[in-house]
């Protein structure tokens, strides 16, 4: 499993965007996976606890948003669900699909911040 | 007052680190005039088997080296050296997986214009892999005959991120009553479109396709750079 590198490349992706903008303390970190990224989201998460304990992360949420797949179909000539990750498909007539333009996503979005550096509370 | 909390966009790959090294070492390749080719399969598939077929054989006309990743031992890079190209062994540790960078400081002190074929040889594993993009022109994906024919399904991921199918093994076969139709539509059915090579290490049987086949694919890639230098 490998979710736990792809979590420690994603703490440094964030620990410099941090730096470089200054931010304050970063109360999530905003992810998108898509089914065929290669990575479980649940693995993420565990591995994120993991190597987030201890560190500025600890308190930091991990927020993921999962992608869906979706193809070029040559024969609807639009972009369409595909109908699923072993069938790559056009979800509606069944071509098979050669052109991917969704799904392989593995991203850091954005980072929440709190600006003054207290964490956000309610009442 | 609580402050309310906002986003700041970054948007870019978690793993852009690893394919800011996989660029770098594409145009290394390029340069050096390499094609690079790395295999991918589950342990035991027979990829050593197939890679010292092929360096002997690409070796009386061409000049090919290998790198060959293994969680431990060095036993893979000493096989392969029997063909005679030069291999390095990369020892992961307990990564299961290469990732560029260290493809990258397996190649020190190589002279990257004195080798026309490079061959990666992925750790033994169908999962992580597929993540990391190393800077090959060419990823191969082997399964052998004796996992199975709905292997593709089962693997979509790394299947999808190959270039090209290789089944291996083929003179086992009809031991195991493999069903060549089910394998090939199950290959077709996570990946249209994907070539295809069913061949036997042990025997030679279905070599010949292939080899003409990756050095075909090298001459156009030499081609196209020429083109392009011209332009």
């Amino acid at each position: 499993m490998h979710e736990m590198s792809i979590v420690l490349s994603l703490l440094e992706a964030a620990e410099e965007k941090a730096c470089e903008l200054s931010l304050g303390e970063v109360v999530a970190i905003h992810l998108q996976v898509g089914p065929l990224a290669g990575v479980v989201p649940e693995c993420l998460q565990s591995a994120f606890e993991m190597a987030s304990a201890g560190t500025r992360w600890e308190k930091c949420r991990l927020a993921i948003e999962t992608t869906s797949l979706i193809g070029r179909c040559p024969k609807c000539c639009l972009d369409r669900a595909i109908a699923s990750i072993n069938q790559i498909c056009c979800a509606d007539c069944g071509t098979p699909i050669h052109d991917i333009v969704g799904g392989q996503e593995l991203n850091l979005v954005a980072l929440e911040v709190c600006d003054d550096g207290v964490p956000s509370t309610t009442g | 007052m609580a402050s309310l909390p906002r986003l700041v966009e970054v948007r870019q790959k978690v793993l852009k680190q690893n394919d800011v090294t996989a660029r770098a070492l594409r145009q290394r390749f390029k340069e050096g005039g390499v094609y690079a080719v790395s295999l991918v399969s589950s342990p035991g598939s027979g990829k050593t088997a197939f890679l010292e077929r092929v360096l002997t054989a690409l070796g009386t006309r061409f000049r090919v080296a290998a790198l060959v990743g293994d969680l431990a031992t060095d036993n893979d890079a000493r096989r392969l050296a029997r063909s005679e190209a030069p291999v390095r062994q990369i020892t992961t540790g307990t990564l299961c997986h290469l990732e560029a960078d260290m493809v990258s400081a397996a190649l020190d002190g190589w002279d990257l214009s004195q080798i026309d074929f490079l061959f990666i040889e992925n750790v033994g594993n169908l999962v992580c892999p597929a993540s990391y993009d190393l800077g090959e022109n060419l990823r191969l994906v082997l399964y052998s005959v004796t996992e199975g024919e709905d292997k593709p399904l089962k693997y979509p991921t790394i299947f999808n991120t190959a270039d090209v199918a290789i089944i291996s093994k083929m003179d086992l076969a009809p031991a195991v009553d493999f069903d060549r139709a089910a394998a090939l539509a199950n290959i077709e059915s996570v990946r249209p479109g994907m070539k295809v090579f069913e061949l036997s290490a042990k025997t030679g049987q279905g070599m010949e396709p292939f080899l003409s086949f990756l050095t075909q694919r090298r001459q156009d890639v030499q081609l196209q750079t020429v083109a392009a230098a011209g332009d």
